[in-house]
């Protein structure tokens, strides 16, 4: 079919990757969108979460916000940030068009599964491993830092994971309300009836997020203090997502 | 040209110069345009999730009765779901064209995802004794699983059908880009008209679709399911 020799035509052009609109700035910029909304959330949520699970407060909130977090269409809250007057469509450094709002969307759908998987990693930490540290006199502070934290690691870990993965989907919806990143490279394909680079740039982005995904579970599994086997289906499994909220 | 007059003539909240975000008159005079892009939005998210569960249902079996097959299909499933959606719809275009067809099935294969896991954790939460008492009454295979696994695995699988359905919803706006989207088409519009009104009503709108179509499944789970509300309740 000529669609896919198109594709590989579009891929295959050096020009095609370089210079203004090229996909390696594109990448760059979506990378960096990506890095920094992600660090922004961690930021924001980890701390959040990780004391509501020590307490053990506020569960309800942290177990629902992944629930509202999917109801809402990623593509619609950026229209919305995009369309009011503030943040709207100004450049923002690096992060170019409509810089500022796609990084408030970003983060803001980065939290949901950070703070629901962290709240629940906190909490699932076994009832009798801390009674056994308050048993040995250690303080809130000590049970927390010293038990529960490098008990729950594995699964905050996985909450990032799970974020990454969202962010990076989401940094591409940015391009449907012309704001930065590759989705530009699939957007303008598709406005200008020019499948193959379309394509081309779905198959980068496709490739890029598959390779984030394989990185971040390497990085999960080398943070793991607790080395096991590969988690087995248990009928106990905890509350967790096990899956991104894709967008 | 009358447009333009009569708009002029009476300024309603929604022209270019006015521009509410909430505008009851926009709503009334565009009623059609969003009872039909209502109408494709829930038409592709109920395709998209039946596709879903037919080929969700005969895999998880699949998989279940073949464990190698498990991680094989739990694998692609989950490389799949990281692929963006708007990534994955243009991958689909050479074989299915710039049509609903295209979302329906990139959509499909999102839920897929959920509904194959959700299933084979909902028939592996069947305690092993209630299996055993099962085939020692001389169920079959078959009929065990349709009469004793299925029902007690319900809870769970239909946990699995609420995220995959809310998360189809707002994933179906994506559809814009092959202007398919349902009320993701609305959206699209409002962005590149700077139309407010029309931009927010299709965002309130997705997200009601989202909460009354999990409401309807929550119901339809209590009537499927007597059993699981008795013990709640007692």
């Amino acid at each position: 079919m000529s669609i896919f020799s198109e594709v590989w035509d579009y891929l295959a052009d050096g020009s095609n990757w370089t210079g203004t609109g090229g996909i390696l700035g594109y990448l760059i910029q979506q990378l960096l969108l990506t890095g920094t909304a992600l660090l922004l959330a961690v930021a924001v949520g980890l701390p959040l979460a990780l004391w509501l699970g020590h307490v053990g407060r506020g569960g309800f909130l942290a177990i629902n916000i992944s629930n509202v977090g999917r109801a809402i269409p990623t593509f619609a809250l950026l229209a919305l940030l995009v369309t009011a007057d503030w943040p709207g469509v100004a450049t923002f450094g690096p992060f170019g068009r409509a810089g500022i709002a796609t990084l408030i969307a970003l983060t803001l759908f980065a939290l949901p599964p950070i703070i629901t998987n962290t709240y629940v990693a906190i909490r699932e930490v076994a009832g009798d491993v801390k009674e056994a540290a308050r048993g040995m006199g250690m303080t809130g502070w000590q049970q927390f830092r010293r038990v529960e934290l490098p008990l729950a690691l594995p699964l905050v870990a996985g909450g990032v994971r799970l974020a990454l993965v969202q962010v990076w989907a989401t940094a591409t919806i940015a391009a449907l309300v012309a704001g930065p990143g590759l989705g530009r490279i699939i957007t303008s394909g598709f406005a200008n009836n020019y499948y193959g680079k379309g394509i081309a740039g779905a198959v980068v982005v496709a490739v890029v997020a598959m390779a984030l995904e394989v990185l971040a579970a390497l990085v999960q599994r080398a943070i793991d203090p607790v080395p096991t086997t590969p988690t087995t289906r248990s009928e106990d499994a905890p509350q967790t997502n096990d899956l991104p909220t894709t967008a | 040209m009358t447009l333009l007059v009569s708009a002029a003539a009476e300024p309603s909240c929604y022209n270019r110069t006015v521009n509410d975000w909430w505008c009851t008159a926009y709503l009334v005079d565009y009623r059609s345009e969003l009872v039909d892009a209502t109408v494709q939005h829930l038409l592709i998210t109920i395709s998209a999730i039946a596709l879903g569960i037919a080929i969700a249902f005969p895999m998880a079996l699949l998989a279940r009765r073949f464990t190698r097959l498990e991680t094989g299909i739990m694998g692609v499933s989950t490389a799949l779901y990281t692929v963006p959606s708007l990534a994955l719809f243009p991958l689909l275009v050479p074989f299915t064209g710039i049509s609903a067809t295209t979302v329906v099935l990139g959509l499909a294969l999102y839920a897929l995802t959920i509904l194959v896991r959700s299933m084979l954790d909902g028939l592996s939460s069947v305690p092993d004794d209630v299996r055993e008492s099962a085939t020692g009454l001389g169920y079959g295979r078959t009929t065990q699983l349709f009469r004793i696994e299925l029902p007690l695995a319900l809870p769970v699988m239909i946990a699995g059908l609420r995220v995959a359905t809310v998360s189809t919803v707002a994933l179906t706006t994506v559809g814009a880009l092959v202007a398919n989207g349902g009320l993701g088409n609305l959206i699209a519009d409002g962005v590149f008209t700077n139309f407010k009104a029309e931009l927010l009503a299709a965002c309130v709108l997705c997200v009601v679709i989202a909460v009354a179509l999990d409401v309807v499944i929550v119901l339809a789970q209590r009537f499927a399911t007597p059993w699981t509300r008795t013990r709640a309740g007692a």
